[in-house]
């Protein structure tokens, strides 16, 4: 059920790159040269324990925060050291969800939506409307949801507005920080089917930060497993045999035996 | 440029090229905008060496849809653009019908709704206050009921609260209180002054720091430190479904957030007043001293004659009961916090605004007391 890596002709630079990247906090090492490699079409999911220092990966490739060392390509081109005005025009090529959404509390979802459109663009107003509502009703909420606060939303719907979002400015490249950590099974499949559609439609490059099992066999063309500060990366397959023993135990465990008795496999 | 034209009779073939992005939405759109579209029948689109995203496929759309309602027929030669397919898919679900909870954004003035408006307005006045009355009379059983166990009483909290209402605000209490003794003295020495009457500075500064405003001043500068942080911590808390899960463990959020802050407030301001009344002292005694050569003994034996027995407890009486007014504004007003971060800030602005109101009613309410009392 997984997607096929669908390459994109013409590009020859990886979405994202990550080489040599040092992050560190006071003593505690988080990363220790780690390297990592997108290419443009893939879904590429990122696993590791508690604390292995995924999220301060994801900020570091956004940007939010500088390493320690190393550099980070986004599209062929270095992030790491850029002014505002440099930094702001990549922000402007991804789209990200947060894991609690980060919805702007005070703004209703339609508002959400316009506003990278407006902080970024200068279009009619007419424009920002419809646009925002065609990406609104592209994530599978109705009208109805564009006039809502975020705090009038359950929480698949909160997520579906942070992706609308996160696609306003129709960025080549997405990142999901745990899309379906909260949602129920039922939301959580229903919302990896919408990420794969879109990635379908829309050749987007994607990488994702998740714990859910089904998740990654649905969607991840390659997983990248954060374990002892480097990056192990591979095809699903591959991954699914390598000795490492957290890998092993991550996708051999109780709970992943229990998944493959699920599915008969 | 983001399309070539070719015109062929009744026929116009424009061939898309390059990137069609989001950015460019708006020069795309007058390009398309600028060809003569009069006696076309036909049209023909070749997007093969275009990339659209999204947004540039909305637009084509819209350009399509427009040369549609004039009668021009179009079709597209080779493949239509990927994203244009996502487009007509995502619009071809059914529009729902819009949210029937959202007003009007122009309302007609008019007499039924104004009426509306005003029952409205008088409902929630209403409500507000018998929210406010039900939250004393919650934190009123809760404290009877933690009254019963001494480990209910919570002192690590008191503590806390203790030190950060009373201990942190010393300074600037204190150059508040200096201050504002000094503003008395001196414009009490302009005028009296005339009457050869200078020594009643003294009486002045006295009666005034210790009746009146050594404890109203203190009490509104706690009331802007300590309401408003009161408002904000619970606040947020609420926010972050904390106070719901206290009540899920089955602890009473009003004991463990209320009657902490209450009680540790009027431990504190009573303190702060006493504080507050002594630096007083102290600023009208040293202006006194520059100002008009008094000596400092002369001062204090003259801040001792003026002193009733009563003076100083008429004004320290009132600092527990501007404690519980501020701390019953700050934390009901925390408790009322829903939903947004907005309301947060409205909550916390809502809190001042009401404690120091408050304070200064009861401050208008005990001058009558006490003037009926002879005191």
């Amino acid at each position: 059920m997984a997607a096929t890596a669908t390459p994109i002709p013409g590009a020859t630079t990886p979405a994202v790159e990550v080489r040599g990247l040092v992050n560190r906090f006071g003593r505690q090492v988080v990363h220790d040269k780690l390297d990592m490699t997108v290419e443009r079409g893939e879904v590429f999911g990122i696993v590791g324990g508690s604390g292995t220092g995924k999220s301060v990966l994801l900020r570091t490739i956004l940007g939010l925060q500088a390493p320690r060392a190393g550099s980070v390509l986004l599209g062929g081109r270095e992030i790491t050291g850029l002014g505002h005005a440099e930094l702001r025009a990549v922000k402007a090529g991804y789209g990200v969800t947060f894991q609690q959404g980060a919805l702007f509390s005070s703004l209703t979802v339609l508002q959400n939506v316009q506003l990278p459109m407006i902080e970024q663009l200068r279009l009619p107003a007419r424009d920002l409307d419809e646009l925002a509502l065609l990406k609104i009703r592209m994530v599978g909420l109705d009208a109805g949801a564009a006039h809502k606060f975020p705090s009038q939303l359950s929480g698949g719907m909160v997520k579906r507005a942070a992706l609308a979002r996160a696609l306003a400015l129709d960025p080549p490249l997405l990142f999901l920080d745990e899309p379906t950590s909260g949602l129920d099974p039922i939301s959580a499949a229903a919302f990896d089917e919408l990420v794969m559609y879109l990635h379908g439609e829309l050749k987007l490059t994607i990488v994702m930060i998740t714990h859910d099992l089904d998740t990654i066999y649905r969607t991840c063309t390659r997983v990248g497993v954060l374990v002892n500060r480097h990056m192990v990366s591979d095809t699903l397959a591959g991954i699914v045999s390598h000795p490492e023993p957290w890998i092993h135990a991550y996708f051999m465990g109780e709970r992943a035996r229990e998944r493959s008795v699920r599915h008969g496999t | 440029m983001y399309c070539a034209a070719q015109r062929q009779g009744e026929e116009l073939r424009l061939a898309l090229q390059g990137e069609w992005r989001l950015a460019g939405l708006v020069a795309a759109r007058s390009e398309l905008a600028a060809f003569p579209l009069a006696g076309v029948r036909q049209l023909v689109v070749d997007a093969g060496q275009a990339r659209l995203d999204v947004s540039a496929a909305w637009l084509l759309r819209d350009f399509l849809a427009g040369a549609a309602a004039q009668g021009i027929a179009a079709r597209f030669e080779g493949e239509s653009p990927p994203a244009l397919a996502l487009v007509e898919k995502t619009l071809a679900g059914v529009m729902p019908p819009p949210d029937p909870d959202i007003p009007p954004m122009a309302q007609r003035l008019d007499a039924a709704a104004a009426v509306e408006g005003l029952g409205r307005k008088a409902v929630q006045a209403w409500h507000l206050v018998s929210d406010g009355l039900d939250f004393i009379g919650r934190t009123a059983s809760s404290a009877v009921l933690a009254a019963r166990s001494l480990r209910r009483w919570r002192p690590t909290s008191i503590a806390r609260h203790v030190f950060d209402t009373g201990v942190t605000a010393i300074p600037i209490v204190a150059l508040i209180a200096f201050l504002i003794s000094v503003i008395l003295a001196y414009m009490g020495a302009q005028q009296l002054r005339k009457f050869g009457a200078d020594i009643f500075v003294v009486d002045l500064v006295t009666v005034g720091v210790l009746r009146e405003l050594g404890v109203l001043l203190t009490a509104i500068i706690v009331a802007g430190r300590s309401g408003s942080a009161f408002a904000a911590e619970i606040g947020a808390m609420c926010l972050n479904e904390e106070v719901d899960a206290l009540s899920a463990i089955g602890v009473n959020p009003i004991e463990v957030l209320v009657l902490p802050r209450i009680i540790g407030l009027v431990i504190a301001l009573p303190l702060l007043t006493v504080f507050s009344d002594l630096v007083g002292l102290a600023g009208g005694g040293l202006l006194c001293h520059w100002l008009l050569g008094m000596p400092l003994v002369q001062y204090s034996n003259r801040v001792i004659e003026s002193i009733a027995s009563t003076t100083f407890w008429v004004g320290l009486i009132k600092a527990p009961v501007f404690a519980v007014l501020i701390a019953l504004s700050g934390t009901w007003c925390g408790m009322r916090v829903r939903g947004s971060s907005r309301d947060l800030g409205a909550q916390t602005t809502l809190a001042v605004v009401q404690s120091i109101f408050f304070v200064i009613l009861a401050d208008a309410l005990f001058a009558v007391l006490f003037m009926e009392m002879d005191i």
